[in-house]
């Protein structure tokens, strides 16, 4: 199937509609609020939010017998503030350390959910059948109910964030000075991670408990590549976001046994790799290549002043220098004979014999100037 | 108690004190995450290992997701270095893709084979007992005993080779560069160990748990102690509480073994954080609410010390100037007036407070410091 067919499938059928349709929704406010978390060093507390939400999903499920998304997310988002406001507390009240208050809470709080999704399931009620996609998460079980119920809550985050913007930006950037302004510091903490808390779980049936913090982290340091401005990092964040999880929802749902949520996952490293690599300013590739060309222009001006040291101890102009002295004195820098042929382009040196190589008066004037900047320059 | 419960709990206990042991270390050098990280990517080593050599039992399966493991570490280091992102950022992004992309492996192609992700990640003890390990036509116990044990021994000989390279660089790295041990490679070693024991755990509890077994027992025997000694024999000691409570726990409510032994983990750190010696936060409520009524008692003292004999004396000193004067509320100044009287410190004469010479020589200390 070509991508002109996939997109005509894309629009010709319900399901994948609905499915393509949550998954941006969701990536859409994970890359918006994970921009937060990953400016705040929090990139982590996404796996210990997400992972402490499966006993809340369990309890949800044990205690109203409802399997609608909307209780059992309550239930997810009850258990994954639970699990922060812990790790908060232990870091606050012990000397854990928070690595290590996040892990024990994270591990904590998933091992108690699978003793209750295996209580669950050897129930007599034999309906709890799909709490385990809570797990890896399965876009295909994504009903028109499901999608509505992320539009919602999605659209409260996002709305809380533009609303209290300026407050989160200071927090996030400047909690002192954002106290001794008189901002309650504390509190617009608690409010971030709570809206950080809905998002996550509405991620949780889609890309499951287990990867939902790569939704939060990625596409934000994927956006964080592209930009310094806040503004813009979320706005690419949340761009991001919706990409990885429409291309992973609909690759995973064009064949069977690919799971959602490992594939949402693999767009959205995918991201993170092009931007790491290809984004202007602060990509890789670009770096790679200023020290390459900084490194050649350094090879070839010595080069260069190597011709110039030698024609300044033989008194007529034009006598040729074997290759090999020079390669000599480039101490194994290596970049010798390319540097000859650029300067032998530009008119600065000549091939006097086979290997020999010596200045022009216009190569004899450029090294002079070189050697006196060379000089000046501290 | 059959045969195999006891195998179960022999197991479940040596998982937990292999995990214990380099737990420690990760704890203390802040690395604690990083046990998530490498207990997830491990299995896209078990997962290629496994389409290589077809063969689950093979040892060599556990040599490619030990190197998985080790390769999970240098690649968050690699994108840590680049300075583009933060280190707990690159660990939440090179650990998520790794272990998705074992996971689409395995249900794409291993869906028939006993190698699904379900068992991967959660673990199943109960079926342990099972697998046999066979010597010459003679049943000498499971497998999965003698893979932990030897697991086991390679963490203490690991730990006990390397005791004071391990201590000094993790409270001192900079020391131990200096004097020529290479952090480095202490570094890597400890993360080759955290890799294997996370290999071999998986099998038994699954990869959450290893964390919980990690990261939990040594955290509890870290508000007990202050010695790297006795934080490492604590830790394994509590490992293997919560191991065999946890199996008694999950046996009791037929459930997840695995996930009972994590919540016995996280049980016993709560117990310890409310009720720990010195640190816990019962004692440490006591220990506040003690010291609020002896600066008050030492306040009530050196107040009552600086008006004695001087005019005024019979208001300044009277009960009912204490509100005002130290802005004590009723309550609280009557029961600390009686907490001083207890004491010996003061006497009542109506409601004039009159200090004993005792109370006199507490207020002179008090004013000296």
């Amino acid at each position: 199937m070509g991508i002109p067919g996939f997109v005509q499938t894309l629009f010709a059928d319900y399901t994948l509609r609905q499915v393509a349709l949550g998954a941006a929704m969701l990536g859409i406010v994970n890359g918006v609020l994970g921009s937060f978390a990953v400016l705040r060093k929090q990139s982590l507390l996404g796996d210990g939010i997400s992972h402490a939400a499966l006993p809340g999903i369990a309890l949800a499920f044990l205690l109203t017998g409802s399997k609608s998304s909307l209780t059992l997310l309550l239930g997810a988002a009850a258990a994954g503030w639970v699990g922060t406001l812990l790790i908060m507390s232990i870091v606050n009240h012990t000397r854990v350390k928070y690595d290590s208050a996040l892990g024990l809470v994270l591990s904590v709080f998933f091992g108690f959910g699978l003793v209750l999704l295996t209580y669950i399931q050897k129930l007599p009620v034999a309906t709890q059948a799909g709490l385990d996609k809570f797990l890896f998460g399965q876009a295909a079980t994504l009903l028109r109910k499901d999608v509505a119920t992320i539009a919602v809550l999605g659209g409260i985050v996002v709305a809380f964030l533009l609303v209290f913007w300026k407050e989160f930006k200071l927090v996030s950037f400047d909690p002192d000075f954002a106290f001794s302004l008189g901002y309650p510091v504390r509190a617009l903490d608690v409010l971030l991670t709570t809206l950080l808390v809905i998002a996550i779980v509405i991620g949780l049936q889609t890309v499951g408990v287990v990867l939902m913090s790569a939704m939060v982290v990625a596409p934000a340091a994927a956006a964080r590549q592209w930009t310094d401005r806040l503004g813009v990092m979320v706005a690419v964040s949340g761009i991001f976001g919706a990409l990885a999880g429409v291309g992973g929802a609909l690759v995973s749902s064009s064949a069977s046994r690919i799971p959602t949520g490992p594939t949402i996952v693999l767009c959205a490293s995918a991201v993170v790799l092009f931007s790491l690599l290809l984004a202007p300013n602060r990509g890789l590739a670009w770096g790679y290549f200023r020290e390459q060309i900084n490194r050649r222009q350094l090879q070839t001006e010595a080069v260069l002043g190597d011709l110039y040291i030698l024609a300044r101890q033989h008194r007529e102009a034009g006598h040729g220098h074997p290759v090999e002295v020079l390669r000599t004195m480039a101490h194994g820098h290596g970049g010798v004979d390319r540097s000859l042929k650029v300067l032998q382009e530009r008119g600065l040196v000549e091939e006097t014999g086979p290997g020999e190589w010596a200045l022009t008066p216009p190569g004899m004037e450029e090294a002079g100037r070189l050697s006196r900047q060379w000089r000046e320059t501290p | 108690m059959t045969a195999p419960q006891i195998e179960i709990q022999l197991i479940a206990s040596a998982v937990a004190v292999s995990c214990a042991l380099p737990g420690c270390f990760l704890i203390l050098r802040r690395m604690a995450m990083m046990s998530d990280a490498i207990s997830h990517s491990i299995l896209v080593g078990i997962a290629v290992g496994f389409f290589l050599i077809r063969d689950l039992a093979s040892p060599l399966l556990v040599l490619s997701a030990a190197l998985t493991g080790v390769l999970t570490v240098s690649l968050v280091e690699l994108l840590t270095r680049t300075k583009r992102v933060r280190e707990d950022a690159a660990i939440g992004l090179i650990f998520p893709a790794l272990f998705s992309i074992g996971v689409i492996l395995i249900s794409r192609y291993a869906g028939d084979v006993h190698l699904d992700v379900d068992a991967v990640l959660l673990g199943e003890l109960a079926f342990a007992p099972f697998n046999r390990l066979v010597v010459l036509g003679v049943d000498i116990g499971p497998k999965g005993l003698y893979l932990m044990a030897g697991i086991l021994l390679l963490n203490l000989l690991f730990i006990l080779a390397f005791y004071k390279e391990l201590k000094l660089a993790t409270f001192d790295a900079g020391l131990a560069g200096a004097l020529g041990f290479s952090p480095v490679a202490i570094h890597y070693g400890l993360m080759t160990i955290v890799s294997i024991t996370a290999v071999g755990a998986f099998d038994a509890v699954g990869s959450v748990l290893v964390v919980a077994l990690m990261i939990a027992p040594p955290a509890t025997a870290y508000l007990i102690t202050d010695r790297l000694s006795s934080l490492l024999a604590a830790s394994s000691l509590i490992g293997v509480i919560c191991a065999v409570s946890g199996y008694w726990v999950a046996h009791a409510l037929d459930v997840s073994i695995a996930g009972s032994m994590a919540s016995m983990t996280g049980v016993f750190f709560v117990a310890t954080f409310l009720a720990a010696p010195d640190r816990g936060l019962v004692s440490i409520v006591l220990r506040r609410a003690r010291q609020r009524v002896e600066f008050a008692q030492t306040m009530l003292l050196v107040h009552l010390y600086n008006h004695e004999g001087l005019p005024g004396v019979e208001r300044e000193n009277h009960m009912d100037h204490l509100g005002e004067h130290l802005r004590w509320e009723p309550d609280f100044a009557g029961r600390i007036v009686g907490a001083a009287e207890r004491k010996g410190s003061i006497s009542r004469d109506g409601a004039l407070l009159l200090l004993t010479e005792r109370g006199r020589e507490t207020a002179r200390q008090a004013m000296v410091m």
